[in-house]
């Protein structure tokens, strides 16, 4: 089971005039995207706006109806699914963790699942590299984490593989503020270090402008505006922008 | 990588093939015509069960070796295992045989009745009627004395022009029978209030305390005149005759014609006076069934007396209820040992085929709410029924017993297995896919280990349905904890009852705690709090 290797030029993440319709309603209207080698960028929306959908459009958990999705500059159709899954890191909202096992090797996972070497040494790395020891959090079971321990761990068994892309869906939501706080700054530190191209699903703005370099705003299934968050921030596109900042408070 | 991998399919044939052997074990060996002994049968009545306890006795005082069944279901049953050889005789009489076997109208003399169930019995299935016994058990339509004051009610004319203010407590048999209810229809224009199906050990006292207010009893019955009710006299000649008779089986008749002459000796010898004082020995006054048989056979003169009658309390009924279970201890430590051999046979091969099922329509899940309904039907059918459906196929014994709750069993596991497996934590399950694991190691890690607690809860609601239903294996003459109580329901032994009863809830209670035992140590740890 070989790593698919990444061509290093072009875009690595592209979605062109992708219409994804559920029983004939579209939720994702020609929309057009594409994230460079290192770039964060969040799909900001309200619930329904399609943003999940757009996100797991890259790891082929669903297939666009029409347009392109490439990873790594190749039509996902043209890759095979549970390789390019392995490929690629994922967190959702609620960690989703396996319950019976230790979070060692819930965080193994992905590096077990593809024949790397020493796959509770990559673990173990990337548990520190999300602020948990090992020694200490390694044996334990997700029922006995706290929420945010939970997304860490779940951030961690993400990256534990060293994958080149990161999708993040909705990965604060069920974080109590203080420790959303916490966990928006470590997982922006964690980000840049290690240079991963990451798409993050958020509904809350702020968390966007935080993290991302680009941030896409979307409203049922087509883009308001695309644009780095400072941009967003000085010259929202459309008074539908204008009032999510405003109501962020980020006007 | 995986903790199942361990368990390959093999080790689990090699367990079904265990599992198999010992379901053997249960059942008596085969053996040839010239030895076997003969296989007396009774249906589930006091009356029945002391008449096949007197052809036991008269073939043992022959020579003859001889297993008793006593208590099978119901004429269906009965008939259905002497036809196919299961059993070698039972009591029967000629109305029923008329009626209820060969579908036809109830009419005709007694000799005429007798004449033609001979013929069509051993024209159809080789199946022979010995000379009848000499007294008539007829249904006798009974209600309480006060009622029949009340209303002037002598005759059954009387009660159908009454009948819809009456509550009626009919058998089951009663109630479908061309000879019982609808029958009564016709003939009389009689249409009761309401219609309750009750069994006849407890029909006489429901119509005693006014639950009911009429009731089909046997005319023969030791407990009618007991409770004082009035039986309404038949006065349209709507019921056929009931003669009693030993019913031979093919096997006997060609095989031991001298034990079908040691049975034809009974001919005449029991009239409605002696039939109705027997009953009355075993239902009333609660005396035990094989003294009663023996003391009937030397009162006619078929047996040599014994020297002494009753020497001692062997079953300590002068004391406790406490004293007599414990004078029954080692006959009820056998029964339950059967019990549990027959529950365990068939809740293990039921997990065994239902697990593995529950996995493979997960990955069929289009057609699979189609086939567990289609399972779930098996629940529909009432034990009985699914009983009696069986022998023509099995024949009586351990065999259709386990099948039949095998069948029952399979159902609660499969239904948990796959609920237990579609419904497992959906985060986890998709994340699992989200990260590139496939289908089957997603079922393989994550949603069989998940599941196991609700699994597990399948096979416990099974395992005390089977530990309940497995009594019910006393009709078909399976053994186990059931057969006390249909012998006990039968000849109203109330303490009889309860030394099935009593072992069958202990052995539920404690299947079902050893059982949690069990789920706790197969949970996956992590699972405890959720699960």
């Amino acid at each position: 089971m070989r790593d698919q290797a990444l061509p290093t030029d072009g875009p690595v993440l592209s979605a062109k005039d992708v219409v994804k319709r559920f029983d004939s309603v579209p939720v994702l209207n020609h929309v057009t995207l594409s994230a460079e080698r290192g770039d964060i960028i969040a799909l900001v929306g309200e619930s329904g706006s399609g943003k999940t959908t757009l996100l797991r459009l890259f790891n082929r958990m669903i297939t666009a109806d029409d347009g392109e999705v490439c990873v790594g500059g190749r039509n996902v159709h043209t890759l095979n699914p549970v390789q390019l899954r392995r490929s690629i890191g994922y967190v959702q909202q609620q960690g989703g963790l396996i319950p019976h096992w230790t979070v060692l090797r819930n965080v193994a996972l992905v590096p077990r699942l593809r024949r790397m070497a020493s796959p509770d040494e990559l673990a173990s790395m990337a548990l520190q590299l999300v602020g948990l020891s090992p020694d200490e959090f390694g044996s334990r079971r997700p029922g006995e984490l706290s929420g945010g321990q939970e997304q860490r761990v779940a951030l961690a068994r993400a990256l534990a593989a060293e994958p080149e892309i990161i999708l993040l869906d909705e990965p604060f939501r069920a974080l109590d503020a203080i420790t959303r706080a916490e966990l928006v700054e470590s997982v922006h530190a964690v980000l840049r270090e290690i240079g991963v191209t990451a798409l993050l699903v958020t509904h809350d703005i702020r968390t966007a402008l935080d993290i991302a370099d680009r941030v896409a705003v979307l409203r049922s299934g087509r883009f308001e505006q695309v644009a780095p968050a400072a941009e967003l921030r000085s010259s929202p596109a459309t008074p539908y922008v204008q009032q999510l900042l405003q109501r962020a408070g980020e006007a | 990588m995986t903790q199942f991998r361990k368990l390959p399919w093999l080790r689990s044939a090699g367990l079904a093939i265990t599992w198999l052997g010992l379901a053997l074990t249960l059942c008596p060996t085969a053996t040839s015509a010239q030895s076997a002994p003969v296989i007396v049968a009774s249906k589930p009545f006091g009356e029945s069960f002391l008449l096949a306890e007197m052809f036991a006795q008269l073939l043992e005082s022959r020579g003859f070796e001889v297993e008793r069944r006593l208590g099978l279901g119901a004429t269906e049953i009965a008939f259905q295992a002497l036809r196919t050889g299961a059993i070698d005789v039972y009591p029967e009489y000629t109305g029923t045989g008329l009626v209820a076997v060969l579908d036809q109208s109830p009419e005709g003399s007694a000799g005429d009745v007798f004449r033609t169930v001979s013929r069509e019995f051993r024209e159809r299935w080789g199946v022979h009627w010995l000379p009848p016994l000499g007294f008539e058990n007829t249904y006798a339509i009974a209600v309480r004395r006060e009622s029949a004051e009340a209303d002037g009610l002598r005759t059954l004319s009387d009660l159908a022009r009454v009948a819809d203010g009456y509550v009626g407590g009919f058998s089951p048999d009663f109630i479908g029978r061309l000879d019982g209810l609808p029958g009564l229809r016709s003939a009389y224009g009689l249409r009761v209030q309401a219609e309750r199906s009750l069994l006849q050990a407890v029909k006489y006292e429901a119509l005693d305390r006014g639950e009911v207010d009429v009731v089909d009893g046997y005319s023969t019955d030791g407990r009618i005149d007991r409770y004082d009710f009035v039986v309404l006299e038949d006065d349209r000649e709507f019921f056929p005759p009931y003669e009693a008779s030993p019913l031979v089986g093919r096997r006997l008749w060609d095989t031991r014609p001298d034990a079908v002459r040691a049975l034809s000796e009974l001919a005449g010898m029991l009239d409605d006076e002696a039939m109705r004082a027997l009953n009355r020995r075993i239902e009333v006054d609660e005396e035990e069934l094989e003294t009663v048989a023996r003391d009937a056979l030397t009162d006619i003169g078929l047996v040599a007396g014994p020297a002494i009658r009753m020497v001692s309390d062997p079953e300590g009924r002068a004391g406790s209820l406490g004293a007599y279970l414990l004078a029954r201890r080692i006959e009820i430590l056998d029964l339950t040992i059967r019990h549990i051999l027959l529950v365990s046979v068939s809740l293990v091969s039921a997990t065994l085929v239902a697990i593995p099922l529950g996995l493979l329509l997960e990955r069929a899940r289009r057609s699979a709410e189609a086939i567990i309904r289609a399972i779930g039907l098996f629940q529909t059918i009432p034990s009985i029924a699914l009983l009696a459906f069986m022998i023509p196929l099995l024949g009586i014994g351990v065999v259709p017993a386990l099948v039949a709750l095998f069948l029952y069993s399979l159902f609660p596991i499969l239904r948990n297995t796959y609920t237990g497996i579609t419904d497992a934590d959906p985060a986890a399950v998709d994340s699992a896919r989200s990260l590139g694991m496939t289908e089957a190691q997603i079922l393989k890690q994550i949603r069989l280990p998940l599941a196991i607690p609700v699994i597990m809860a399948g096979v416990r609601t099974a395992a005390v349905i089977t530990v309940g239903t497995a009594t019910l294996a006393a009709f078909i003459g399976a053994g186990g904890l059931g057969d006390p109580i249909v012998a006990g329901l039968a000849l109203s032994d109330s303490w009889m009852i309860l030394s099935g009863a009593i072992p069958a809830a202990i052995l539920a209670f404690l299947v079902d705690g050893a059982l949690g035992v069990l789920q706790r140590i197969v949970t996956p740890t992590g699972l405890e709090i959720a699960g």
